[in-house]
């Protein structure tokens, strides 16, 4: 399933509702993304941010996430996969994505996963404003993202 | 043609989308620029380093050779930077 929204979500029972009452599911994986208080490697170096405002593409976004998912599914056996990404405002330590995914074994529900929120962050059509001191930065793509999604292509 | 302008493409240009009818030579997402890059200040400094601009025709990603038409939605807007944890 995937959930293209501006407000929050419970974590807990979004994994509760993954795949509820699924005898065979033996582990559900998740990875949430925040909002972090600098941008660049680390945080001595980097520059401090405030908040940051996503902006994304209507329809196309909803179809990328639901192409990505497609994906995951074919590859792993997933009993249940779940995309929620935020946009709009978004304030130091709030919630801003979120994939879990649930199969029989660790290996399947682990690296669908990662596949989905490397993918997702290359292929879905969202746009990062930082407010620094500086004032509202729009943020380039950057070269070690693609590198994580190419270790996903397929030989 | 509906055009849609995302991130600093919309601030630099000044709308988020609009209505256009280029002239029937144009038929491809390179050409559309370029007669877009004619409208105005705005768009022709936002439009001036297409490196830093990515193309989706109809809400798919789509490269310059692309054809377009009258009843097309096409989008231009920044490399994507997604919900990035670093």
């Amino acid at each position: 399933m995937i959930r293209v929204q501006e407000e929050d979500f419970d974590v807990g029972a979004e994994i509760d509702g993954l795949a509820p009452g699924n005898r065979s599911v033996g582990g559900i994986a998740c990875f949430i993304g925040v909002v972090r208080d600098f941008v660049g490697d680390d945080k001595e170096t980097g520059t401090p941010v405030g908040a940051i405002t996503l902006e994304h593409y209507p329809g196309m976004t909803e179809q990328k996430l639901a192409a990505i998912e497609a994906e995951a599914l074919q590859r792993w056996p997933l009993d249940g996969c779940l995309i929620i990404h935020r946009y709009g405002r978004l304030e130091l330590g709030d919630r801003i994505v979120m994939v879990a995914t649930a199969a029989a074994h660790r290996a399947d529900a682990l690296d669908a996963c990662q596949f989905l929120i490397d993918w997702l962050k290359t292929e879905a059509p969202f746009w990062k404003l930082e407010e620094t001191e500086a004032g509202g930065q729009w943020v380039d793509a950057r070269a070690g993202d693609d590198r994580r999604a190419e270790r996903w292509i397929k030989k | 043609m509906k055009i849609l302008y995302f991130a600093w493409l919309r601030t630099k240009i000044g709308v988020a989308e609009e209505d256009v009818t280029p002239p029937a030579e144009v038929g491809d997402v390179a050409a559309l620029i370029e007669w877009l890059k004619g409208r105005g200040d705005g768009y022709a400094e936002a439009l001036a380093d297409l490196s830093v601009v990515r193309v989706a025709v109809n809400q798919e990603y789509a490269k310059l050779d692309h054809p377009v038409g009258p009843d097309d939605e096409v989008a231009l807007f920044p490399p994507v930077t997604g919900g990035k944890g670093r």
